[in-house]
């Protein structure tokens, strides 16, 4: 596997497509599946934000070696419209889109390490990690 | 992609096998209140076994699907539900709640004799 993998966020089937990747990073890297079904379901969250508000985006996969263990970064980044108000999307139960307002804040629940950057007009970046235990 | 509906007795049989997307389960949803409409029946089991993954986007429909059909006077018992899956579940802040549940098909359909009495 290579330390850098990325697919791009276009159509709704990409959703499918990323979490099926990260998932298999996942598996290659010695996640068990309780943390691979987290990383899946966290990318999922992740890449249904770029299809919904972003239209375009893509979702990149790093691995990174710390001083004695392994994880998997994710990031999602988009050029959308942006967040204006980001500890709004932060709280639990906070939806635009009609979903269960789960998304973010359970993102980073499913997740060790978690950073969400954004500037309007400009785009969004969400930065997820898990560690390998 | 459509998920097939098999129909015994009064019963609906769902076993999702396939990658859920977010058009899959739309389409289930109409689908199944569809059969619902056309069969008469009384209850529904969705087995999740072959499920590795249920997202917000995907609980949310689950759950539609199950307040739908009791508009429409079915019970639905969601079977199946793997471990890693019902941990992501709770991480996510998703509870589920009033969704009837039960480990396994077989369970499931007892379940529903126990409810219905038929």
């Amino acid at each position: 596997m290579e330390p850098h993998s990325f697919i791009g966020i276009k159509k709704e089937w990409d959703i499918v497509g990323a979490r099926q990747l990260g998932r298999e990073i996942a598996r290659k890297l010695g996640f068990g599946t309780v943390d691979q079904a987290r990383i899946a379901t966290a990318i999922s969250e992740i890449a249904r934000n770029i299809y919904l508000y972003a239209e375009d985006g893509k979702v990149t996969f790093e691995t990174i070696e710390g001083m004695n263990h392994k994880g998997l970064r994710i990031i999602a980044s988009d050029n959308g419209p942006g967040i204006d108000n980001i500890s709004q999307v932060m709280e639990d139960g906070y939806t635009t889109s009609g979903g269960l307002g789960a998304g973010l804040p359970g993102v980073k629940r499913l997740m060790d390490e978690f950073d969400i950057q954004s500037e309007v007009g400009k785009g969004t970046i969400v930065t997820a990690v898990k560690w390998l235990r | 992609m459509r998920i097939p509906i098999l129909k015994l007795g009064n019963y609906l049989l769902i076993s999702i096998q396939m990658e859920l997307d977010d058009k899959t389960a739309i389409q289930f949803q109409e689908d199944l209140l569809q059969r619902i409409h056309e069969t008469g029946a009384t209850g529904v089991v969705v087995d999740l076994t072959s499920v590795d993954i249920i997202d917000s986007f995907i609980a949310k429909v689950l759950g539609e699907v199950v307040s739908m059909s009791d508009l429409m006077g079915a019970k639905v018992v969601l079977t199946g539900i793997q471990p890693a899956v019902a941990i992501t579940l709770i991480d996510l802040g998703i509870h589920l709640q009033n969704v009837q549940t039960a480990l396994d098909l077989e369970q499931g359909l007892m379940k529903l004799h126990q409810e219905l009495g038929e």
